[in-house]
């Protein structure tokens, strides 16, 4: 499990997006598990900001789970009662079991969030790449959605996420990237995520008091 | 009225017929492919591209006098009125892409400049003596007129298709519609599938030019789908929704229009269009005004009522004329605000729900269970009757609410 963290407009998302191709990118190539982007999306779910949709659209939970299936499907398949099934196990594992017919404006924020990470696991990817899982989530869904994910880390799973809540770096991630428009530092959470290399990324936007609370977890390692 | 109830059966003469038939397939096409634009929030794209196929039909006309041929032959100006309008919409598409203006500014420069192109290409053509210029600016406002079977084959043709193309595409243009970025991640072509919803809607869009006319037109592409939308919480119904309320105020439009001498067509089939969305908006299930309202004032009247009842249970004077009425009409408090029996009863029970959600929070700190606390709803609604009982284990002896 990965974060990718850095201060606001440091290019978290846009990281992200070019890499997905959502956005053109100015050079580079991307490659996963050793192939091209291209040869490689099938492999990889991606979970949008929650708040980068209408949640008004006519549809509902099962529905936007399903999407996540439209690939495999194909163009003219049908969705079979298999793909159902597989549909209502995905939000089982969010917790959402009950709400699948919901139409997905009568969720809460952090419902919402759950149904995108539903969503991603219907694909049934090996790279999760989520952009601020925990952004606007009450304390319930940040645990349920851990969860999640650890247990997706256990399954062999790769999970990289953009992730702007220092305080939790350590506890949910083993690798971080740091960012602030240009590569700062990456590599493991115990030998990267030090204080020198957090002031090297957010420069004095970091606040004084959140120095030291980091800092007091250094000294307590 | 008569005359109504013929043209309703197609009893009223073989153009009236062939006009309410062409007018309700063109209006379910519009319907059904006007879906997606309103859902991608596209809906004023739709409007320019209509505006755009006008220059078309002068250049068409023209051209074909050119060539000596018949310049009103609807397939070529058909064909000429989409050259243009694909114009417009790349030109749209490109302007808010690479530049640094919005999609609206776009939008109106594509718009007005076509529009202003179109009617002086129109006006020059008048001044022409050759090739029966006259009925040309029919494709304004639209006209019935000598509609021939031709037109009504094209309708049919072109909007079987259309319709078709937006079922086969259903789930990438709901995807595009929703979450476009997710679309792009699952290597969806955004760009593409974008261009193929507006073109199915410049496609309905000149079909329908010489029957409705380019200004209307938009109506009978959005309107259906902002109606369906009251009907419906998913999008692929939304579209045979959409479809049947465009091909019913399509007929319903055309009838009305042939049964009262001189009345224009186009604007009719919108009129009755916007009814059908008045009636909606006002009298749908759930999404309607009047729905809305009736829940609202069931959502007052319990909070009231339970505000009420804890105010009884914790002995507090009422003061709220609305909650004393409530609760007098029930006869849980006589008009002077005392409790009776039956309301000391209540009150105990209320509170006493409360306490159990309290514990129930505790137990299911989690669940989706307890996230269904509004106050409002009863707990024996959330919960099974045992795990109510574990509550109440944990509670204690139950309290009494003396009243005097």
């Amino acid at each position: 499990m990965s974060a990718i963290v850095g201060p606001n407009g440091a290019g978290k998302s846009t990281l992200l997006k070019a890499a997905l191709g959502i956005i053109p990118r100015l050079s580079g190539e991307v490659h996963v598990f050793g192939e091209t982007i291209r040869n490689a999306r099938a492999r990889i779910a991606y979970v949008p900001q929650s708040a980068s949709v209408d949640w008004d659209f006519p549809t509902t939970v099962l529905d936007v789970v399903q999407m996540g299936l439209y690939r495999k499907v194909g163009l003219l398949g049908r969705l079979s009662g298999q793909a159902r099934v597989q549909a209502h196990e995905c939000l089982e594992r969010v917790g959402l079991e009950d709400f699948a017919n919901r139409q997905i404006g009568q969720l809460s924020g952090g419902q919402q969030q759950r149904v995108f990470l539903a969503r991603a696991l219907a694909q049934d990817a090996d790279l999760f790449l989520l952009d601020e899982p925990f952004a606007g989530v009450d304390a319930a869904t940040e645990r349920a959605i851990i969860g999640v994910l650890k247990l997706l880390k256990d399954d062999g799973k790769t999970v990289v996420a953009v992730h702007h809540n220092l305080a939790t770096v350590r506890d949910y991630f083993d690798h971080v990237f740091l960012i602030n428009v240009r590569r700062i530092a990456e590599g493991p959470v115990e030998t990267t995520f030090t204080t020198d290399n957090l002031h090297a990324a957010y420069g004095g936007r970091l606040a004084a008091t959140h120095l030291t609370e980091l800092a007091v977890i250094d000294g307590a390692r | 009225m008569n005359l109504f109830v013929d043209a309703l059966f197609l009893q009223a003469g073989y153009n009236a017929a062939l006009v309410a038939i062409g007018a309700g397939l063109l209006g379910f096409a519009a319907g059904a492919s006007g879906t997606f634009p309103f859902l991608r929030k596209r809906a004023l794209i739709a409007d320019a591209v209509a505006h755009a196929t006008l220059p078309g039909v002068g250049l068409a006309f023209v051209v074909m006098v050119g060539f000596g041929g018949d310049g009103r032959n609807l397939v070529g100006l058909i064909a000429g009125s989409a050259v243009t309008a694909w114009i417009g919409l790349l030109l749209i598409e490109w302007i808010s892409r690479r530049t640094r203006l919005a999609e609206d500014a776009a939008i109106g420069a594509v718009l007005g400049v076509f529009f202003g192109v179109g009617i002086v290409l129109l006006t020059v053509i008048q001044t022409m003596s050759a090739g029966r210029q006259a009925g040309l600016e029919s494709f304004l406002l639209g006209s019935t007129a000598g509609m021939l079977f031709q037109d009504a084959t094209v309708i049919a043709i072109g909007g079987s298709l259309a319709v078709l193309l937006t079922w086969l595409m259903r789930r990438p243009m709901t995807l595009v519609a929703f979450d476009s970025d997710y679309a792009a991640a699952l290597g969806y072509d955004v760009r593409r599938i974008d261009l193929l919803m507006m073109g199915l809607v410049m496609a309905v869009a000149v079909i329908g030019l010489k029957l409705v006319g380019l200004i209307l037109i938009v109506a009978m592409l959005i309107i259906p789908a902002v109606a369906a939308r009251f009907w419906t919480d998913r999008s692929t119904s939304m579209i045979w929704i959409a479809g049947g309320i465009g091909g019913a105020s399509g007929y319903l439009g055309a009838v009305l229009s042939a049964s009262a001498p001189a009345m224009p067509t186009g604007p009719i089939i919108v009129l009755v269009a916007a009814a059908i969305f008045m009636f909606s908006l006002l009298l749908a299930p759930d999404r309607g005004v009047l729905a809305a309202l009736f829940r609202h004032r069931g959502f007052q009247t319990r909070v009231h009522r339970r505000q009420g009842l804890l105010a009884l249970a914790a002995r507090h004077p009422i003061r709220e004329a609305y909650t004393l009425r409530l609760l007098a009409r029930e006869g849980l408090v006589r008009p002077d605000g005392v409790p009776t029996d039956a309301g000391r009863a209540q009150a105990a029970k209320v509170t006493r729900d409360e306490r159990r959600w309290d514990v129930a929070r505790e137990i299911y700190q989690d669940a989706g269970l307890t996230g269904r606390y509004d106050g409002l709803t009863p707990i024996e609604d959330v919960f099974t009757a045992d795990e109510i009982a574990e509550f109440d284990r944990q509670l204690g002896p139950p309290v009494t609410v003396r009243g005097d």
